[in-house]
């Protein structure tokens, strides 16, 4: 293990007086900062009649403040070659760009007057509206967006915010107007829900000094939050067809929910998804999906514990005349891990996969940007990063089989098929 | 730029590219072979991914069920792709993993295995490839208006092949063309990361010096004829949504045309830099373009993006555009080319210019953000064009001038010499 290795990431947290969040990490590989704002403004504050209002929020966040107009925003992202992205997920919505050194106070002054003093234009608003409703209509003959949909839905029963559409809806984006914009904005961007982390080529000093003067003036109250009810797994197997005759392949979505992030079963569960459905090509599904039975380009699973019980998704797509046989495999794959567990050879292999990657998944100033916005938001710590491999490290086959036996039931599973398919053959499930 | 790079070839042909990063425990092995699917002839289409593929799938030395494991001990990850010039394979890996990943490599240039069982099975996952993009209708338009832009030119088809011709196909052609292809002195391999530059070439003459050069490669000759007018193709399928696909032949990598045409690019539709795949990874700073302002901003269209990449023949510059719902495709096709008649009649700002040398500038520094990343250009533009080329760009971009701009969008932003493609949606989607 290498020197930078043992030191870790080593980021500085510093909290302003107004509660603003200020995490930082040198890197001078590249010339180059990667600044990402994250304020709790995610999908789940939309209300039940506003479904769509924090996606289509973070579409106009940036199209212009109070003290520059749409273009001239546009033009001073452009002029230093800087793409600005604003994405929301459930809880968060993150404003992130990357731009050279020199540009950094530039950059970052800029990015805080789009958090803190959006204008919202009018004309604004009804551009990124038809845009959005587009996108949402894209999704609709889309069958991977359309399965994936359908599976959130199944797996969080309304009025479960986990569950809806995070673009919204054709109905519910049409009825949203600026004074919904307006409200959201001043009820959930406020400095005591707002972290900033700064990666790259750029002194600590220099950016507790930038943020200091760009955030250390805002002075504005937060709203409180939002209650989420758990999101116990379905006590019964589901099953849903959407047939898109247009299309010439299937896509299935099929999932479980799982634990919350801050549960100690985490890291077995992650190694557990690992053998499942990622280690190599997508693990034991890959092997026999792709690899033996050669039905699919891509079959692969995924572990995503969150605030609420996070979903464990299997995903592939098939031919259709393989939907029903891709099915079989599926469940015979999870039932295989919930009944038998992972060999001990395959737990050690995970294991070391998974902490061996560690420095490859922090190389770049994104990569370790985003590692350091998920471990504040979780509260992981400052050293999540040096912990990481002993908390892979410990878990044992016991703790992997467990999680398995906990959420792997084929009689429980939430299935979607979304594509030119119409049903399973007769007697054939 | 790259003042540690080291460059060399092997005795029986092989290129080697080595260049030492120090910032992470990592290193990055690239495998470059210089086929692609403009290689391949008809009934053949799709054999140079397909080889690909097949590639993953055990050696004479690494038994099928032993592939899987060897870069994840080194908690590693691999790859590979295909598109119309190259062939490539990749891991990156903490750096002690850095003898494995090359013997993986040499292993793949001579020994792969080809099992007949294997081959079968491998064609439904491409024909599945195939259908999975073929879901997309953007992807199709794109096949359709590619295929229509080219009359001889082997780039008209399109990498994962015609279906036909994957049902077809037998495992002696894939081994045959394997063979052939798959010779040191048809392959660049590149090393960078936390590596000692003589230590490198000493393991690499050791996996590859004992592997046979084959005969000289055959290459591609033949030179598309001029375009004679206006070429247009409609895709109609059941759908939601109407894209539109503007297509104009463009200079290859090594036409002293290519910059300026970046440059323009830029200014059209934000700068993407010189690695295909930047713009998946960041988007490019677009919203004051002349075509996100001609079609975005006014409400005709809901994303617009244009792409010129860098390959060895003459490609195309490529753009596309998702209608608004309600607005028609001739409206957007209206909108689209008046932007770039302007371009072409009236030219561009000094302060375009100037703006869109710094958005290159700015996107060549993002790029180069990994010793994977560093890794994949090298390779690249040793494979489809020289290293100078790459090495040279910023300097190359930096001399470009307004009047060479101007040139060149009059030379191929020409009506006559462009094929238009419509995404029709018909009534229907999901019933």
């Amino acid at each position: 293990m290498t020197i930078s290795l043992q030191k870790g990431l080593a980021a500085a947290r510093h909290v302003l007086d107004n509660g603003v969040v200020i995490v930082s990490k040198e890197a001078h590989t590249v010339p180059a900062v990667t600044i990402q704002v994250a304020v709790r403004a995610g999908s789940i504050y939309d209300s039940n009649a506003q479904v769509g209002l924090s996606h289509l929020t973070s579409r106009v966040l940036d199209r212009g403040t109070r003290r520059r107009s749409s273009q001239d925003v546009a033009e001073a992202f452009d002029e230093r070659g800087v793409s600005l992205s604003v994405g929301a997920n459930r809880h968060v919505m993150t404003v992130s760009c990357t731009c050279l050194s020199e540009d950094f106070e530039a950059m970052l002054e800029l990015v805080g007057e789009i958090v803190m003093e959006p204008a919202f234009p009018e004309q604004e608003i009804e551009k990124r509206k038809g845009e959005v409703l587009n996108a949402i209509r894209q999704d609709e003959d889309s069958p991977a967006a359309r399965a994936m949909l359908a599976l959130f839905a199944m797996l969080y029963p309304d009025p479960h915010p986990y569950g809806r559409p995070a673009k919204g809806t054709v109905e519910s984006v049409s009825r949203i107007e600026r004074q919904h914009l307006v409200d959201f904005h001043a009820a959930r961007f406020a400095p005591s829900l707002t972290t900033a982390i700064i990666v790259g080529d750029v002194e600590r000093q220099r950016v507790v000094a930038a943020a200091g003067r760009v955030f250390g003036g805002w002075r504005k109250a937060a709203a409180g939050e939002t209650a989420l009810t758990h999101a116990p797994s379905s006590r019964t197997r589901q099953e849903r067809v959407i047939p898109m005759m247009n299309k010439v392949q299937a896509d299935i979505a099929y999932g479980f929910t799982t634990i919350v992030r801050s549960d100690p079963r985490y890291y077995a569960y992650t190694v557990m998804n690992n053998a499942l459905g990622q280690y190599g090509i997508g693990g034991r599904l890959g092997d026999s999906i792709r690899e033996r039975q050669g039905m699919a380009y891509y079959v692969f699973s995924s572990f995503d514990a969150n605030v609420v019980e996070g979903p464990l998704i299997v995903r592939a797509g098939v031919n259709p005349a393989n939907v029903d046989r891709a099915i079989r495999s599926i469940d015979e794959e999870v039932r295989r891990m919930a009944t038998e567990g992972m060999t001990p050879e395959e737990l050690a292999d995970c294991k070391q996969y998974l902490i061996g990657s560690i420095p490859r998944l922090l190389e770049t100033n994104g990569a370790i940007a985003t590692f350091l916005l998920t471990a504040d938001f979780f509260g992981l710590g400052l050293d999540h990063d040096l912990r990481l491999p002993s908390l892979l490290g410990s878990v044992t086959l016991d703790d992997v089989n467990a999680a398995a036996r906990a959420t792997l039931d084929v009689d429980r599973a939430s299935v979607v098929v979304a594509g030119p398919y119409r049903g399973p053959a007769t007697g054939q499930r | 730029m790259d003042s540690n790079m080291t460059s060399t070839v092997l005795d029986n042909g092989l290129k080697v590219l080595v260049q030492e990063v120090h910032t992470a425990p990592l290193a990055s092995v690239w495998c470059w072979y210089k086929v692609g699917s403009k290689d391949e002839v008809t009934g053949l289409t799709g054999v140079s991914h397909w080889v690909e593929h097949m590639n993953f799938k055990g050696t004479k030395n690494i038994p099928r069920d032993q592939v899987k494991g060897i870069i994840e001990k080194f908690g590693g990850s691999w790859n590979g792709y295909t598109w119309i010039d190259q062939t490539t394979y990749m891991e990156t890996a903490s750096t002690d993993g850095l003898d494995r990943m090359l013997f993986i490599e040499a292993e793949r240039m001579a020994n792969c295995l080809y099992d007949p069982d294997d081959c079968e099975s491998e064609r439904t996952v491409i024909i599945s490839e195939l259908q999975g993009s073929e879901n997309d209708p953007d992807t199709l338009l794109e096949q359709e208006v590619i295929a229509a832009a080219y009359k001889v030119h082997p780039y008209r088809h399109p990498t994962i092949g015609w279906l036909s011709d994957l049902h077809t196909m037998t495992r002696d052609d894939l081994y045959q063309y394997y063979r052939r292809n798959y010779v040191p002195n048809n392959a660049t391999v590149v090393v960078v990361g936390d590596v000692e530059t003589d230590d490198v070439l000493r393991r690499i003459e050791r996996q590859f010096g004992g592997i046979s050069p084959g005969p000289a490669l055959r290459r591609v000759t033949v030179v598309e004829p001029e375009q004679l007018g206006e070429r247009r193709v409609e895709v109609s399928r059941e759908g939601t949504t109407a894209y539109l696909k503007l297509a104009y032949h463009a200079p290859a990598v090594g036409d002293p045309d290519f910059f300026p045409m970046l440059v323009l690019d830029a200014i059209l539709a934000g700068a993407k830099g010189l690695n295909l795949w930047s713009s998946f990874r960041t988007p490019p700073p677009q919203r004051s373009a002349r075509l996100y302002r001609a079609l975005v901003e006014r409400r005709l269209a809901s994303g617009v993006g244009a792409g010129l990449l860098p390959t060895e023949h003459p490609f195309l510059y490529l753009i596309s555009a998702t209608a608004i719902e309600g607005v028609g495709l001739q409206e957007v096709e209206s909108a689209a080319t008046e932007a770039l008649d302007d371009v072409v009649r009236n030219g561009i700002t000094e302060r375009e210019l100037a703006k869109a040398k710094n958005q290159l500038r700015a996107r060549l520094v993002f790029e180069n953000d990994s010793v994977t990343n560093l890794g994949h250009q090298l390779g690249y533009f040793q494979t489809v064009a020289t290293l100078d080329v790459y090495q040279d760009a910023p300097n190359r971009i930096a001399a470009v001038t307004q009047a060479d701009v101007n040139r060149v969008a009059a030379r191929y932003l020409r009506s006559d010499r462009r094929t238009v493609g419509w995404f029709r949606p018909t009534d229907g989607a999901g019933r």
